[in-house]
């Protein structure tokens, strides 16, 4: 099958490496892929429908957050993943979730806090790092950083070492404690639930953006929150970023957030 | 060599022990069992790529898939004849091979091979 | 050699039984832990690393400390010591031993251990602290095994081992620095977030590492009629005493740091440790019981008469010994997640379960331990020393 047979070729070009020349090399090879060869091997490539970016962020606009619309991002989001709902507080697994302004902002707090932010439940999730200490963490990159700037997990390759939890500043990590499945009121088809011992996160949605949809949370958020490509100075986000002054949570930390915040 | 009974007795249970999977399974021993398709199945009559090629390679296949989805972000399979399929476990594969116990589970108990695909992945029959 | 192992009186037996019911009992509880998942710990989303993962910090140091014997012998030619450095490496080769196991308990998906090697990660610490605890494992046991079997055969030991002696004593100081990298490097976390974790790492183990060694000491003498001897005891008690003063020296300085700044991310720790926060304070008598330890021991071991006095010299041993173990083993690890990034305070208490598991683990180090002394002890007497 071509599939080893590329992967041997890939091989063999590391190989060649110290050698110099790997296209020689390669022509040596009975049956070597050339340009023609390579079109009508199987190949993967991404959906048409998908939304791409080159870095996604997303815009928080707490003014026009409530209680109510906090409840249906969360609600949207954990059915969209399958994210359990367990009885044991230490068990907790979340995405998104809200907590209060001197929570979020732990540096940011002070006296004379402005009425409206006092009580007021304003999201959290994860900042999907520009520059993540949990990627930089992971002993199996099992965590990583696609493209897109999303941070991604591969449950298939997590050792539950959970040294990304230490790793990340604002908490956004869960460990699956026990199999989350029985708790999973009702299960969605489209996407996996996990298994006992593993890692998650949120993922910007990944899965939605390939389908051609905006991320679950966002959909549902009556326009408090703004998605789309950071790096696109025509985008929406840009234009609510040039209009607005946004913060990043702890941004004294380097980690260089994708996810700002208008108070 | 004082210790020759005790060395024989030793010997004796290290081949018993050895041994005992082939003695215990003698004549139990059963036929491999053939993987049955579905109406659906059958009617594609081909799968993402040959029979012969899916009965060897099908876990290097949906390794490749699982890595290409997730980690590449590519989530379409073109196969040599340039036919398009979504990589995906539960959607795709479980579309036709919606019969996982006769499709999938009687060789993997027979063979031994316990894949960790359903801790994750959903199956027909779950869903009701 | 490893025969040795196999000969002994009624109480060595015994003693093996004993451990290996231990041991029985906490893989009981660890198959639970398979099945259920860690949920069966007191560890929580905000308390990610507990018991385990504490118990092996702490041990890795304790690995650490051969090296205290090793300096002296190999580099500064202090023959006394040749008594007793195998009985310092092979006490790293059970605990790094005990390392392995502790991250192995810790694992949510121990099966996927192997994914370390096969997606090597040179960005992640816990990737280098792979590497250089197994390699530490491996000096050790190579060089204590071969230094010990020319001691038996009366030759000196081969030429290539001395090589190997030398790259041990810079690999000791790295496998625990490394292991401080592990929660140094991480920026949300402000308890850990200091330069001086891994000398505080390594202070701590050069004081507890030599004080369990003299507690060794005293008790093969007790039950092997083995005597490491007065001299090199007395010796080890002079750097648990140096070793001592470092580690609370270096945590003073810590405190001084988070204190005078009063930068609320490095200060909220230590008040929750030894005042409490918020109402929550589990771990506030342990901590004062730690600095009191520590403190009493230094002040026994300063004072020469009463270093000398081998009986108030094992108390100061046994003081030192367990202030170390708070301080790691229960403090140094929850404490750095609580409060937790968000500034919530939850707390941590090791589950039934847990502790029966942690406890298996040191079984299975001290059965290791028991072996690997019984065979020197045997060599030793054999040759007549």
């Amino acid at each position: 099958m071509d599939d080893t047979r590329r992967s041997f070729l890939k091989f063999a070009g590391i190989s060649a490496l110290g050698l110099g020349s790997v296209s020689t090399l390669a022509s040596l090879m009975p049956g070597s892929a050339t340009a023609s060869d390579e079109s009508s091997a199987p190949h993967y490539k991404e959906t048409k429908k998908a939304l791409t970016a080159k870095r996604w962020g997303m815009v928080i606009d707490t003014r026009k957050l409530t209680p109510r619309l906090c409840e249906k991002m969360i609600e949207a989001c954990h059915k969209a993943h399958n994210v359990p709902d367990h009885d044991n507080e230490r068990h907790t697994v979340k995405w998104i979730w809200t907590d209060e302004f001197e929570h979020i902002f732990p540096m940011k707090q002070n006296e004379y806090l402005a009425e409206r932010l006092k009580g007021l439940p304003i999201v959290s999730l994860c900042n999907q790092c520009n520059n993540p200490p949990c990627v930089q963490a992971c002993p199996t990159k099992a965590t990583f950083q696609r493209e897109d700037g999303i941070v991604m997990m591969d449950f298939h390759r997590c050792i539950g070492c959970r040294f990304c939890m230490a790793a990340c500043p604002y908490g956004s990590r869960s460990f699956n404690f026990r199999d989350p499945r029985p708790a999973i009121e009702e299960e969605n088809d489209d996407f996996p639930t996990r298994m006992r011992g593993v890692v998650e996160k949120c993922n910007f949605c990944a899965e939605r953006l390939a389908e051609g949809k905006m991320p679950a949370c966002v959909e549902v958020s009556e326009g408090a929150l703004v998605f789309g490509d950071l790096e696109d100075p025509n985008s929406e986000i840009r234009k609510v970023l040039r209009e607005n002054y946004v913060i990043q949570r702890k941004q004294n930390l380097g980690t260089n957030p994708s996810v700002y915040y208008i108070i | 060599m004082k210790d020759k009974g005790k060395i024989i007795v030793g010997l004796v249970i290290f081949v018993v022990v050895l041994t005992f999977p082939f003695w215990y399974n003698h004549g139990v021993a059963t036929q491999a069992p053939e993987p049955e398709l579905t109406k659906k199945a059958k009617k594609a009559d081909k799968c993402v790529e040959e029979t012969a090629y899916m009965r060897k390679e099908h876990m290097q296949i949906l390794d490749k898939w699982r890595d290409t989805v997730v980690r590449d972000g590519k989530r379409m399979y073109v196969n040599a004849n340039g036919k398009e399929y979504m990589a995906s476990l539960s959607n795709t594969c479980i579309d036709c091979h919606s019969n996982k116990e006769e499709f999938c589970d009687k060789c993997h108990d027979y063979a031994s091979v316990e894949p960790y695909c359903w801790d994750c992945h959903t199956y027909p029959e779950e869903k009701e | 050699m490893l025969e040795r192992a196999f000969k002994g009186s009624k109480g060595y037996w015994v003693w093996l039984v004993a451990l290996l019911a231990v041991i029985g009992v906490g893989f009981g509880f660890y198959l639970r832990q398979l099945t259920f998942g860690l949920g069966i710990t007191g560890m929580s989303r905000d308390v990610s690393w507990g018991f385990y993962i504490a118990q092996f910090t702490f041990l890795v140091g304790v690995a650490a400390s051969a090296v205290m014997l090793v300096i002296p012998y190999y580099l500064h030619d202090y023959k006394k010591f040749g008594r007793i450095t195998v009985l310092g490496e092979f006490l790293a080769v059970a605990s790094v031993i005990m390392c392995l196991l502790f991250i192995i308990v810790d694992l949510g998906q121990p099966m996927r251990l192997f994914n370390v090697l096969i997606h090597p990660t040179p960005n992640s610490m816990l990737f280098w602290d792979m590497i250089v605890l197994n390699g530490y494992l491996f000096l050790n046991i190579l060089i204590g095994w071969n230094v010990l079997e020319a001691e038996k055969n009366s030759v000196p030991p081969p030429q290539w081992v001395k090589p190997l002696i030398y790259i041990s004593i810079p690999w000791a100081i790295s496998i625990h620095t490394v292991t401080a990298f592990l929660y140094c490097g991480l920026p949300g976390r402000g308890f850990w977030l200091t330069a001086i974790l891994a000398p505080r790492f390594l202070a701590s183990a050069f004081a507890a590492g030599p004080a369990f060694l003299i507690l060794l000491a005293f008790i093969v003498r007790r039950f092997a009629r083995y005597d490491a001897g007065r001299d090199q005891i007395q010796t080890m008690a002079k750097i648990v005493t140096y070793g001592a003063i470092a580690n609370v020296f270096f945590f003073l300085c810590e405190v001084f740091v988070a204190l005078y700044s009063q930068i609320p991310g490095h200060t909220a720790h230590l008040q929750y440790l030894f005042f409490g926060l918020h109402g929550h304070g589990v771990l506030v008598p342990w901590m004062w019981t730690s600095i009191f330890l520590m403190l009493a021991a230094i002040i026994l071991l300063v004072i020469p008469s009463a270093r000398r006095n081998e009986a108030v010299l094992g108390v100061a041993c046994v003081a030192i010994f367990v202030g170390i173990w708070i301080d790691k083993g229960l403090g140094m690890i929850s404490g750095g997640f609580i409060p937790n990034p968000l500034h919530h305070v939850k707390e941590y208490v090791p589950t039934i379960p847990e502790i029966a598991i942690t406890v298996a683990v040191y079984a299975a180090g001290f059965l290791i331990l028991t072996i690997l002394y019984k065979v020197v002890v045997g060599v030793k007497q054999e040759v007549g020393e």
